[in-house]
Formats: structure tokens, C-alpha cells, sequence
């Protein structure tokens, strides 16, 4: 009988730099994040999906990655918050987007999608595409407002 | 091992029997009483009596960020670094349960991922867990909840039940007010002694009301502790007041604006515990400008015409007046006796040392901004440290909607005593300082070099600033009577929330909020709003989506699978505005108003269902399964 090996190694691209990894198969890729590679950005809220706070972009696609399996990024690209630099935040650094911080990655991965994608907004109001991105502290208008005013920069 | 059971209370509204006895003879954590006039006379001489109960459900706090503590002990010193809003209760708690000196203690605040209270009281005992954990191993322990356990264990909201009996007359003048608040208190004591404190004060609602009787309890149960959260209190006995005012309205035939403006509490006129307003705040003003946001006339007509056309959706719109006292109730600003320092370090920067921290609601930002302007000097040469309590001294908890209000105002008066110790040392270096120029005071650059200035003259030594809190000569409070200025001030507000119900889902959409309020000076109005806009979407959460399911006292939906707080989609955009008179012995004439959103939807909303449904719905939240059963009984009917 064979033992299942307690490491397996996949390689993928990470904020834009080929990157190898060696992992036990049972890690999320949100603690493969925080704990092996010591990118503590992304969050973990709730470690069920419903929060929101871990989103990384999957091949340009939030995804809460809580819910992924590490081994499941294997050759894929994942873009995590410590990618994103100030010119991007622009209109979140303005104020009245984040109160304590503990979404605001998260939110700001969602909003990055968004802003890649202005085609979304013909089908999908923006409030249900930050829908996946809960915050106790805004009230949401904040943050709302912050997308709208980057959206427009973007088209100027 | 075998376990026998005791008979556990489960339900606080019923009164034990004496096998469920656990705390003094009754069960009663903490009994308040307030008394003005002659309820019972007046209310056997009322034309009117109307009568009401209303219930409110737990609520969870759903801090982003869960309950987390790191200990380690290093050269004999515990330390402690994680999520809290109150370093000196960790303190406080360290000293009475490892039996150490303070000297042997240091707590460090971490910038927390939100608090509103769940981390005011509770994070006492999980510092301590770790602290004897590490003590015990010998190595740092980090002691992080997961979602699930932190919903299970920490506190929550405390669920109530108000009820009231009114005498009024034909105009709808209140004449007597008679009202008893029933907490449920959990199964320790925790806070709800002050929790149940600042629910009866804000009982009465902001009217004048001449005979006034407030009686309180919070009642134990076997349950979670129930504790702080943004409002403390408040919201409860506010949402029943409220809801109360239009079911009077409904009974007077009369409209609910008419009834809250002839009985609105006006300059000269007092509270329930005798406070004698006399603030220049007109509370007429805030509620007209909140009718004339919202458009609320034309709406009232415009939804009866909807509801009648339309064959599945009723809409309405309702209103909630309110207020909420800033600070500690009564003698508890005394009590604290609030500390904070500002100094002076070698490099001429400007370093503001307090206890209060950052979760997200701005206390960096605004003290930053009071020390930029009170000594004129740039953001870069101001440094907030870290709340650690080796380094900054007793600014008291951060809670009570009091940090702007009053220990910014500390911060300002210690940045005075900054200047002066400069300015007088001034005179004695010469160099760093010309005494002449001292008038206008010494201040931006001036100010940075001169303190630089001192510390070369002064090598190794520390130049701080210093200011402790000072009570306002006129606030008298008696806490046997319960007479006496509850508070140093209000905030007063008014809220309109205009819904659509679904009657074939049960579903209440809030289609607009408009939340009108007067709060002394706003400092920050980007922060102010952020404030008032978060705290709404709280409020709405409680009112219709945040539903505490209990098992044997347990709770059963401790996830955010099935404990549902409000998304970006669920809510609209909350329209606010400010109305500002400055108050006194507010910092640069503010008021706290943290907490005061929380008070105002809950009663606006149902209001609101009210009038588009014609149910008087008395307890939330209202989740759909609820509003069906009052709407369609026959629904419920078994099969």
C-alpha cells in the first residue's frame, strides 16, 4: 500500500512572479498565503466564503480563498492585495471607503476586478457585484462611492 | 462522569420558579428606578391610556476581525498584544487575577478590525487565557478565535422587552408615561447594570413629559453574557418608545409627526431624571429637515396611491425623534478620572500618548487634526503612539461615544501644557527660544525646533504635556435618586426609513434612509458620516436580518452562513445630514455620536411597515418568517 506523499509542489504565478511551492495537499491557499509565504494581507473573516475578506483574483476572478484548495492553483495566475499598488487604490486612500481595515483587502481585490471589467457594470449594478464583500464599519456607501469616483477617473 | 442537570433559565421574560433561582432571591442582576410626578394619579385622570409591549432580539457584533490575543512574559513583565478597545480593563482585570503589580503588566492595543462594544468588556478574559497559558508553558501563546467560536462565546446585544402605558390627551399631549424595561441579562452580570442604566434614561424618549416613571431590570438567564454594543441599551428602549409614539398616533387618528412635534422636548423643558435641557438645539428643526429630505408628505400620499394599485408590493415610510447622551452616564467621567499626555521628543515631533485606540471609527485621524491645529504644527511632525500601556497613560475605555468628545479635548489642553513648559523654559535657555516672541504662542515650525531645542539642553530627559479631566461645574448627578444630568449632552436625531414590502415573499426592502441629526460641531466630516452611514446599516441589520437562533441557551446559527448581516446590496444609500450648535465642554464644541444610529432605524423601519401594511409589528427583527405570521395568521395554521 502506498502512503499519500505529505508534500506536494505545484508552480504558478504569483503577483507576477513565477513562484514553486511545497505544501501539505490539505492546505487553502489562504493559509498558504499567510502562513508560507508570509503575505498577511488577505484575511480570514469567517473561513466559509461569506466574508469576503481572503479575496485573491484567480486568473483576474475574485475568489474567496478560504474556500480553495491550494493544489487547485496549480500553472494558474492569483494576484493577492499585495500586488496592488497605491495608484490603483487611489480612491480608496481619499477616505470614507475604509473604517477598520479588516475588509478593505478584500474589498479592494473585488473593486480591482471591477475596474478591469467596466463591462460589468451593463449587466450587474455595482452594489451587487461588491455584494460577496461584507463590512460592519461603512455602511457600504463609502466604499460604493470610492469604485464610482475610480471608475470614472479611469474613463478620463 | 454523569451530569445532573439544574433547571436552566431560558427565557428571561418569565419569572423563575424557585428551582431556577441562581442569583439573590429573584434573578435580578441590577433593579433602576426613575421617578417624576405623580404617574398613577396622572395617568387615572388621562382621557387616553394606551398600552404597548415590544421585544428586541440579540444581536452579534460581527467585527470583521474576530477576538485575537498574543502573551508572552519577558523579564518578569506579562505582555499582552491583541484586539481590545480598553487597555486599562485588561489592566484592571490582570491585577485582580494574577495578583501583579501594574509595573508587571503591559498591554498593547493592536489596530483592531472593529469593535462596537464586542471588544470593550470581553477581551479582558481571553487576554487572561493566553496570559496564563503562556505563563504556564513558558513561551508565547497566540490565542486567535475562528468565526464560529467567537459567535458561540462573545457577547452579544441584550435581547428586551419594554413595556409602556400612556396617558394622553385628545392633541396627543403626553401626560404620563409608565414603563418598565426588562433586559435579559445572561448568565453572568457583566455590564448590564450600566447597559441597563443607559436603557432607562433614553426610555422615555426625547419628550416632555411631566409625570414619568422608568422602572428597570435586567434579569439573568443561562445564556451567552450579554454586554456592550453601540447604543448600550439605548436602542432598545428607544426602538419600544418609538414604535410606541405611532401606534398612539394610530390609536389618536391622529399623524405621527403631529404627535412627536407637540410633545418634543424644548429649551427649559426636562428629561425623566429632571435634566433641564437648555442646549439651543432646536429638535423641531432636525425633525423638519429630516421630513423635507426624505420628501415625506408627498410620499405618504404617493405610497397610499401605490398600495392601492398594486396587487404584491405596500409601501410606507416612517419616522423615528431620538437621542442619545454622549460619554458616561452621570459621576462616571469623575470616576474614570481620564489622563493623556502630549510630548515633546528630541527629534521636535509631537507625540500624543493616550489609551484610546483605532478600530476603524478615526481616532488617529482626529487627534492628529486637533493637535495640527491647536499648535499649528505639520501632520508630519505628529506621532500618535501606540496604545501600550507602559508608555500612555489612563485616557479610559474606548466606548460611549466619548473619545471625541472629551479626550480629544484632554489631547488639546495637554498640547497647552506642551507649549507652556517650551515657552516658559524659553525664557531660561535663551537660544532655542526668544521670550519675546512667546506672544503670539509659539507654534508650527517654531514650536518644532524649540522643542528640539529643549531636549539638547535637556539631554535624557522626557518633556510632556499633561491634562486630566476636569467636570463641568454644572452637570450634578445623584446616583441613589436618579436625579440629575444624566449626561453632559445629547445628540438629537431623526430618522426616516421609506420601504417596500413583498407579500408574497414577506420581505422588507428599505428603499431609502435619510438620517437627519444635531451633534454639536462636526470635527470630520468624512468621518462623521462614515459614522452615522455604518451605524445605520447596523441598525437596519438588527431590524430585519440579524435573528439570534438559541438552543438551550446556546447559539445554534453561530456562522455567517445563517447569522445574515446586511450586504452592499441589501441596503440603500444612507443620506445624512448634520445640524451643529456647538456644545460647551465638547471638544471644539462637538458631541459624541458613535452610537446614536444605532438608535433610529429599527423604530423608523417597523413604523414604515406600519403604515404599508397596516400591522403594528412590536418586535425585531422582523425577519420575513415573522412579518407572515402577522399578516396572514392563516399561514401558520397547521395543516
Amino acid at each position: 500500500m502506498s502512503v499519500a506523499p505529505r508534500i506536494i509542489g505545484i508552480e504558478l504565478t504569483l503577483n507576477g512572479d513565477p513562484v514553486s511551492l511545497e505544501f501539505d495537499p490539505r492546505d487553502r491557499l489562504l493559509d498558504t498565503l499567510r502562513y508560507t509565504l508570509g503575505l498577511t494581507g488577505s484575511k480570514e473573516g469567517c473561513g466559509e466564503g461569506e466574508c469576503g475578506t481572503c479575496t485573491v483574483l484567480i486568473d483576474g476572478i475574485p475568489v474567496d480563498s478560504c474556500l480553495v484548495p491550494t493544489y487547485q492553483v496549480r500553472g494558474r495566475r492569483v494576484d493577492t492585495i499585495e500586488s496592488v499598488d497605491e495608484g490603483t487604490l487611489g480612491a480608496f486612500l481619499a477616505g470614507g471607503a475604509t473604517q477598520c481595515g479588516a475588509c478593505t483587502p478584500g474589498v479592494v481585490m473585488t473593486a480591482s476586478w471591477i475596474l478591469a471589467n467596466p463591462d460589468l457594470r451593463e449587466t450587474h449594478r455595482l452594489r451587487e457585484l461588491m455584494a460577496g464583500n461584507l463590512c460592519r464599519c461603512t455602511g457600504y456607501d463609502g466604499i460604493i462611492e470610492s469604485i464610482e469616483d475610480s471608475l470614472k477617473e479611469n474613463q478620463a | 462522569m454523569t451530569i445532573d442537570p439544574e433547571p436552566a433559565v431560558l427565557d428571561f421574560r418569565l419569572p423563575p420558579t424557585s428551582e431556577q433561582i441562581q442569583y439573590g432571591t429573584d434573578n435580578v442582576l441590577k433593579h433602576l428606578h426613575i421617578e417624576k410626578g405623580d404617574v398613577e394619579q396622572a395617568l387615572a385622570d388621562a382621557p387616553i391610556v394606551v398600552e404597548g409591549v415590544y421585544e428586541t432580539g440579540a444581536q452579534e457584533h460581527v467585527y470583521l476581525e474576530n477576538q485575537g490575543m498574543l502573551a508572552w512574559e519577558e523579564e518578569g513583565v506579562i505582555t499582552v498584544q491583541g484586539s481590545m478597545q480598553c487597555p486599562y480593563y485588561i489592566v484592571d482585570a490582570f491585577k485582580k487575577a494574577l495578583g501583579r503589580d501594574e509595573s508587571q503588566i503591559r498591554i498593547v492595543q493592536t489596530p483592531t478590525g472593529g469593535g462596537f462594544g464586542g471588544k470593550e468588556e470581553f477581551p479582558s478574559g481571553i487576554a487572561l487565557h493566553a496570559a496564563l497559558l503562556a505563563l504556564k508553558a513558558g513561551k508565547p501563546v497566540k490565542l486567535i478565535y475562528e468565526r464560529g467560536e467567537d459567535m458561540a462565546s462573545t457577547t452579544k446585544r441584550h435581547p428586551s422587552r419594554v413595556r409602556h402605558r400612556t396617558g394622553v390627551d385628545e392633541e396627543g399631549r403626553l401626560l404620563a408615561q409608565d414603563i418598565d424595561v426588562l433586559l435579559d441579562g445572561g448568565a453572568y452580570v457583566t455590564l448590564s447594570p450600566v447597559v441597563l442604566s443607559r436603557a432607562i434614561i433614553h426610555a422615555a424618549g426625547p419628550y416632555q413629559c411631566e409625570n414619568v416613571r422608568i422602572d428597570g431590570r435586567a434579569q439573568l438567564s443561562n445564556s451567552v453574557p450579554f454586554g456592550a454594543f453601540r447604543g448600550f441599551g439605548a436602542p432598545q428602549s428607544l426602538f419600544a418608545v418609538e414604535r410606541h409614539m405611532d401606534v398612539i398616533a394610530d390609536r389618536l387618528g391622529m399623524d405621527p409627526v403631529t404627535v412627536r412635534k407637540r410633545n418634543l422636548i424644548r429649551d427649559g423643558d426636562s428629561t425623566a431624571t429632571g435634566q433641564v435641557i437648555q442646549d439651543g438645539a432646536n429638535r423641531i428643526e432636525v425633525l423638519e429637515t429630516a421630513l423635507q429630505l426624505s420628501d415625506f408628505e408627498a410620499k405618504v400620499k404617493s405610497h397610499a396611491q401605490f398600495n392601492r394599485r398594486n396587487q404584491t408590493k405596500r409601501r410606507g415610510i416612517g419616522l423615528a425623534s431620538f437621542y442619545h447622551g454622549a460619554g458616561f452616564t452621570g459621576g462616571g467621567e469623575v470616576y474614570l478620572d481620564s489622563v493623556v499626555h502630549v510630548a515633546g521628543l528630541p527629534d521636535g515631533c509631537v507625540e500624543v500618548r493616550t489609551a484610546s485606540v483605532e478600530m476603524g471609527q478615526g481616532t488617529l485621524t482626529i487627534f492628529a487634526q486637533v493637535v495640527a491645529a491647536k499648535l499649528g504644527v505639520s501632520v508630519d511632525h505628529i506621532r500618535i503612539a501606540d496604545p501600550d500601556t507602559a508608555i500612555v497613560p489612563n485616557s479610559g475605555p474606548t466606548v460611549a461615544s466619548r473619545t471625541s468628545m472629551i479626550v480629544a479635548g484632554l489631547v488639546e489642553r495637554a498640547c497647552e501644557d506642551l507649549r507652556s513648559q517650551v515657552q516658559e523654559s524659553g525664557a531660561e535657555l535663551g537660544s532655542a527660544v526668544d521670550a519675546d516672541t512667546s506672544d503670539p504662542p509659539l507654534a508650527g515650525d517654531a514650536l518644532v525646533s524649540a522643542i528640539a531645542g529643549w531636549h539638547a539642553k535637556n539631554p535624557g530627559q522626557e518633556l510632556i504635556g499633561k491634562a486630566r479631566y476636569i467636570k463641568p461645574e454644572n452637570i450634578v448627578w445623584d446616583d441613589e435618586t436618579y436625579r440629575g444630568d444624566a449626561y453632559g449632552s445629547f445628540a438629537w436625531a431623526t430618522y426616516v426609513a421609506d420601504v417596500e414590502v413583498d407579500l408574497r415573499t414577506f420581505g422588507v426592502e428599505v428603499r431609502d434612509f435619510v438620517a437627519v441629526q444635531e451633534v454639536g460641531k462636526v470635527l470630520n466630516e468624512t468621518l462623521a458620516r462614515g459614522q452615522i452611514q455604518g451605524g445605520v446599516v447596523q441598525g437596519i441589520g438588527w431590524s430585519l436580518l440579524e435573528d439570534c437562533v438559541w438552543r438551550d441557551g446556546a447559539m445554534q446559527n453561530n456562522e455567517l452562513t445563517n447569522y445574515i448581516i446586511p450586504t452592499s446590496d441589501d441596503v440603500p444609500p444612507i443620506r445624512v445630514a448634520f445640524l451643529e450648535v456647538p456644545y460647551a465642554f465638547g471638544t471644539w464644541g462637538c458631541k459624541g455620536l458613535g452610537e446614536l444610529p444605532m438608535d433610529g432605524p429599527a423604530p423608523a423601519i417597523l413604523n414604515a411597515v406600519a403604515m404599508a401594511t397596516g400591522v403594528q409589528a412590536s418586535s425585531i427583527p422582523l425577519t420575513p418568517e415573522r412579518l407572515m405570521k402577522l399578516l396572514d395568521p392563516e399561514l401558520e395554521r397547521p395543516g
